[in-house]
């Protein structure tokens, strides 16, 4: 919403300076977004006029002029304007002023060999318009050495709010007068609309037609002016729609858009010689066109209402009229509508048909019914004042007057809600100041609230309208009490988890990532999502178009920027949320890193590590580090050869307890994972789902089990097996620790060698056992047993046989 | 009886020749082994009278303790250049760069973090944390919130719809974290005092929207809390999470469908080229935006506006991420950048503390 002060000091009587007005706007809601202050930035430039304009000795596209700024003292200025001539009176702009169109300062300078003194200024370089084809060009008989912004009436400073939906009533200037008078800022003078006298019946009649359908038009208001002499509107309105950046039309089209910003009352004219027969509003006919005024052709159907004579559809309502219908300089006969439409239907219809227009602006937001005929009373008025003319009397339908709203207002819901304590007198003077009518002087007010304000509908709304007329920076602080109660964790489960998550994957060197929650089709069919209820309707691009089922496409396709910008050891981790069905249970939040290139934990490539590239045990460790953080139970983990079809089917595991609960995968990815994916190797990847992981037991004390230290020393025996090359090492470890779980502490795998000296379908596993005694020192023979033991233990189960 | 004094020189000689520890145990056995020169000379005390005993017996004895000390002194002088020969073969390059910690490579987005320092600021104001699922039904993420159908309110948000179910209903992508104030108002009785951390989306891309943004909401219910109670909990959160003493709010009316009155925060701060400074300065900028939990939004969740009341508030986790530590560009944090994430990221065990500290 734009208007300008003298505009608004139309409505309002105020001795107030701008700076204080524009921020009282602010301070009570309607936020000023931008002020145009054009006496300012507009002060430099003077009226001067052209004495002579020769030919530039070294460029055949400039002219050196001598200029007359009124100073007695003739400058010479070189100019380039193709409109540069002797005698002409343009607008001059001296050395050291700034050129908001050029974003420069302009100083004395040479061009072409010859000195220039200031500049002849186009209306683009003023930034007052969008016209740079030449230099203002001014009449004769504008005054030489004025000020050029005081004289075009261009120095009356414009202001922007950024208003709010709920506040149709300022979407008017008296409205904003109006705000601003309860605000204390002054005394609100709008004049009050008399109403013109018909001279005789409107000759147009209008019929609302809705069949069964619910009516999309409360009430519609017509009459017929004629005998008009429509032309240019004055200056004076001219200046003030370009001011607030609308482009003067005619003085019947001007005057409607005059009012829609005066008085939020936004009006139709059609020229009544291009309407056959009666007027009837009703629902849009599916596959109706209309060629609307911006001369583009809409497609309307039976959601839309529009306005219709013999011929058919001459404009949308409420949004915008007809090209056939409209008013052109030969106008003489005038209609002029009034009309209240569904503010719902104009949002809809506007937003179907991608219209943004003034009128759709006002309707959407709820237009004052009451002031429907009294706009059209002031628009007759001024046709009548700017054109001439004689009136028909006013035909209408419909109700413009539905019954106002009526508030019990207690006086403690002020201080309740807003903590702020306000003189009951106060109250009553705030809501009487926005156009309530108030009764009762006791604890609670009867509210009446006017018709502009279809926002406020209950105690919450007088308590914000008190508040913020009073100002909000009354009300003091209130320190807030925490309460008695325990201080206990706040974080549920899945919060912990996540948080030490990250932490503990951080810990391993590898950096969190936050990738998009969708990425496209093919991504997710390949991580086994891309169902049609977890696509997007309108994604913003194709490539982020379904919900991800997996955190691990989007992490690939981070790694392999990475590497294209030249960074191919990449570490990256996520922990977030995926998607396998669009129910809320069925969000999970997983947790995956990947690892690219030499991105091991230890470190990339350095003199002591041997820079190895990361393999499928990089990402195992990176899995089982963070199920220990987030307090999985590791003892009842079990990792089983294998993984989704995404991974390499002999670099992949699973994490489990139990087949029934799978908690992750780890591996290398599949070559044509990295295909797809547009990404190449190596690389390895876990995820994890964290809701996966069971609760642990709830415990009573928070004290840690006794601490049982055996005076004893352990004993550690070596053994190396030679086992097929399929087989397992957690079946040798398994098969070793069963020999006894008491006295075996510990099984370390210590060596896996593969190559001359074994048989090729053959691998060697040496394991180091811990014995740790406990009620007495073991003796050899009691060793030598439990080793025997082990060593038929595992040639059982694992095949293995003691390697010579 | 052999010359005493010329067999001492000669094994003096002999302990100083030894140029290593075998040739001077071969010294050593020479004169005090089994049949060493000083050994002999021992064994024939044996055969001497008591006087010649008397004589020889402390010669040869002295002798005898001379050499010892002077195989042991010698002893000790080739451990010494042994040892220091050894040490000499044993340099390395210390300036050899060890390899980096994991902990010193790894990183938290800054996002995680901001949360991180949010739940820790709350927390000790007696909040929870509460969250909710992204896919939301039109019902929570709208009408429920008081935003009546097809009102301008709703163009504010710029929604992700998902194709229509069978029965016309449809989904969408969250467009604020604020249906979990409802979920949260449905399902605990008041006192109810969350802050709601989580990924919102809208359709919008520039250089200041991102289709993905991450939102904070704090909700209060409860039978007294008012607007001086919500003016003094932002202006404790802001001072706490900028970590200054004193930070100069501006609370404008606003408006939002879902609270009445509503309003806006700005923040005054002092901005030069990149970098933002509160608690000083003349330029205001925009936070949060606030209000009373609106009596419709309430009743929605079966709650009696005039027996409860309370607050809510939201903002841009990212947003104050940027205003915070001076990231210039929101779309960078999703952008994965490993330089990005080195440099604005936080390392493992900067873990914000009230007691240690947010950031220090």
């Amino acid at each position: 919403m734009k208007f300008t002060l003298a505009w608004l000091k139309e409505h309002l009587e105020t001795g107030e300076p701008l700076d204080r007005l524009v921020d009282k706007l602010t301070m009570i809601g309607l936020e000023v977004e931008r002020v145009d202050d054009r006496a300012k930035t507009l002060a430099p430039f003077t009226i001067a006029r052209v004495i002579s304009a020769e030919q530039h000795p070294n460029a055949d596209r400039l002219r050196v002029c001598i200029v007359d700024t009124g100073t007695g003292d003739p400058v010479q200025v070189v100019c380039g304007a193709p409109n540069a001539r002797a005698g002409m009176t343009g607008v001059f702009s001296p050395p050291g002023s700034f050129i908001p169109g050029k974003d420069l300062t302009l100083g004395v300078g040479k061009i072409r060999g010859v000195e220039s003194r200031g500049m002849l200024v186009s209306e683009f370089e003023l930034q007052i318009s969008d016209d740079h084809e030449g230099i203002i060009d001014l009449p004769a008989d504008a005054p030489v050495g004025a000020n050029y912004a005081a004289w075009a009436g261009l120095d009356d400073p414009m202001i922007e709010i950024n208003l709010t939906p709920n506040r149709p009533d300022c979407t008017g200037v008296s409205g904003v007068a109006r705000d601003l008078a309860a605000a204390r800022m002054g005394k609100l003078k709008t004049v009050p609309v008399a109403p013109v006298a018909g001279a005789f019946p409107c000759p147009v009649s209008v019929s609302l037609d809705f069949g069964s359908t619910p009516s999309l038009c409360p009430g519609f208001a017509l009459r017929l002016v004629r005998g008009v002499k429509n032309g240019p509107s004055p200056d004076w309105l001219q200046r003030r729609l370009i001011a607030i950046g609308l482009r003067p039309i005619n003085a019947l089209v001007d005057i409607t858009n005059y009012i829609t910003y005066d008085r939020a009352r936004p009006l139709h004219v059609f020229d009544a010689a291009k309407v056959t027969g009666d007027l009837v509003v009703r629902r849009g006919r599916i596959g109706e066109t209309l060629v609307a005024l911006d001369g583009k052709t809409y497609t309307l159907d039976d959601s839309m209402c529009v306005i219709a004579d013999a011929h058919g559809v001459e404009s949308l309502a409420g949004i915008m009229g007809g090209e056939a219908s409209g008013c052109s300089a030969e106008t003489t006969d005038v209609l002029i509508e009034s009309a209240l439409w569904d503010p719902m239907n104009i949002a809809q219809t506007g937003r179907k048909l991608g219209i943004n227009s003034d009128a759709r602006y006002r309707f959407e937001r709820g237009v004052d019914p009451s002031f429907a005929i009294p706009g059209l009373e002031l628009a007759t008025r001024m046709v009548l004042d700017l054109g001439g003319g004689t009136p028909s009397s006013i035909t209408a339908v419909g109700d413009f007057n539905p019954p106002q709203r009526v508030i019990e207002f207690p006086l403690r819901e002020v201080e309740r809600l807003g903590g702020l304590r306000v003189d009951p007198a106060e109250v009553g003077r705030i809501l009487r100041d926005i156009g309530c009518s108030v009764a009762g002087n006791g604890p609670s007010l009867r509210v009446t609230v006017p018709s502009w304000r279809p926002d406020i509908e209950g105690k919450a709304d007088l308590v914000e309208e008190v508040v913020r007329l009073v100002g909000v920076e009354q009300i003091q602080l209130a320190p807030f009490d925490r309460g008695d109660g325990p201080r206990k964790p706040v974080l549920t489960s899945i919060q912990r988890r996540t948080r030490r998550a990250k932490r503990a994957l951080a810990a391993r060197g590898l950096v969190e990532a936050v990738t998009w929650s969708f990425v496209s089709k093919p991504q997710a069919e390949l991580f086994g999502g891309g169902k049609p209820d977890l696509a997007l309707a309108n994604p913003i691009a194709s490539d982020l178009s379904d919900m991800r089922p997996s955190l691990i496409p989007g992490l690939v396709m981070a790694a392999q920027r990475n590497a294209d910008r030249g960074f191919p050891d990449v570490a990256l981790f996520e922990v977030g949320q995926i998607f396998q069905g669009d129910q809320p249970e069925q969000q999970l939040t997983a947790a995956a890193a990947v690892r690219r290139h030499r991105a091991k934990p230890t470190g990339g490539r350095h003199w002591s590590t041997g820079g190895h590239e990361v393999d499928v045990f990089d990402a195992k460790a990176d899995a089982l580090s963070l199920l220990a953080a987030a307090g999985a139970p590791v003892q009842s983990m079990q990792i089983v050869a294998g993984g989704p079809t995404w991974l390499h089917p002999g670099r992949s595991g699973t994490i489990q307890i139990g087949p029934q609960n799978v908690l992750g995968w780890f591996g290398q990815l599949h070559p044509k994972t990295l295909q797809v994916l547009g990404a190449d190797g190596p690389l390895v990847a876990f995820e994890v789902f964290l809701e996966r992981i069971p609760e642990p037991k709830a415990r009573a004390t928070r004290a840690k089990p006794q601490l049982e230290l055996s005076p004893f020393q352990p004993v550690e025996r070596d053994f190396a097996f030679v086992v097929p090359r399929t087989a397992r090492a957690s079946d040798i470890v398994r098969a070793a620790q069963g020999v006894d779980r008491k006295l075996i502490t510990n099984i370390n795998v210590f060596d896996v060698y593969e190559g001359p000296g074994i048989d090729p379908d053959k691998k060697s596993v040496a394991i180091a056992v811990t014995l740790q005694p406990r009620e007495k020192t073991m003796t050899d023979e009691e060793i030598d047993a439990i080793s025997a033991k082990i060593i038929a233990e595992v040639g059982k189960r694992a095949g293995a046989v003691l390697r010579g | 009886m052999p010359d005493i004094d010329a067999l001492e020189q000669e094994l003096n000689q002999a302990i100083a020749a030894a140029g290593d520890e075998a040739a001077l145990e071969a010294v050593r056995v020479a004169a005090l082994g089994r049949k060493g020169s000083v050994s002999e000379l021992l064994k024939s005390l044996g055969a001497m009278t008591p006087d010649e005993r008397r004589q020889h017996g402390p010669q040869i004895n002295g002798l005898k303790d001379r050499i010892t000390a002077a195989l042991a002194a010698r002893k000790t002088g080739l451990a010494e250049v042994a040892l220091e020969a050894r040490l000499n073969t044993e340099t390395v390059d210390v300036t050899l760069p060890v390899p980096d910690l994991p902990t010193d490579s790894g990183r938290i987005h800054p996002i995680s973090q901001v949360i991180d320092e949010l739940t820790a600021i709350f927390a000790d104001m007696g909040f929870a944390v509460a969250e909710g699922p992204d896919i939301e039904t039109d019902d929570l993420n709208f009408t429920k919130l008081n935003f009546p159908e097809a009102h301008p309110a709703r163009d504010m948000h710029d929604t992700f719809f998902f194709n229509p179910k069978p029965d016309g209903s449809r989904l969408l992508l969250r467009t604020h974290t604020s249906p979990v104030q409802v979920r949260t108002m449905q399902t605990q009785k008041p006192p109810i005092r969350v802050i709601i951390p989580g990924r919102t989306y809208r359709s919008d891309s520039d250089q200041t929207h991102t289709p993905m943004f991450h939102q904070v909401e704090g909700l209060v219910i409860d039978k007294s809390s008012h607007l001086g109670h919500l003016k003094w909990i932002l202006a404790e959160f802001c001072k706490a999470f900028f970590e200054v003493d004193d930070v100069k709010m501006r609370f404008r009316p606003s408006f939002f469908p879902f609270t009445e009155p509503s309003l806006e925060v700005d923040i005054q701060c002092r901005r030069d080229k990149n970098e933002i400074r509160f608690g000083e300065g003349e330029d205001w900028l925009e936070i949060l935006g606030c209000g009373m939990v609106h009596p419709n939004v309430l009743r929605n969740c079966g709650l009696d506006p005039d027996e409860y009341q309370g607050f809510a508030w939201g903002m841009g986790i990212d947003r104050i991420a940027m205003l915070k530590y001076g990231m210039p560009d929101l779309r960078a944090f999703f952008e994965a950048d490993v330089r990005w994430l080195a440099h604005y990221g936080f390392r493992p065990l900067d873990f914000p503390t009230l007691a240690g500290g947010l950031s220090s």
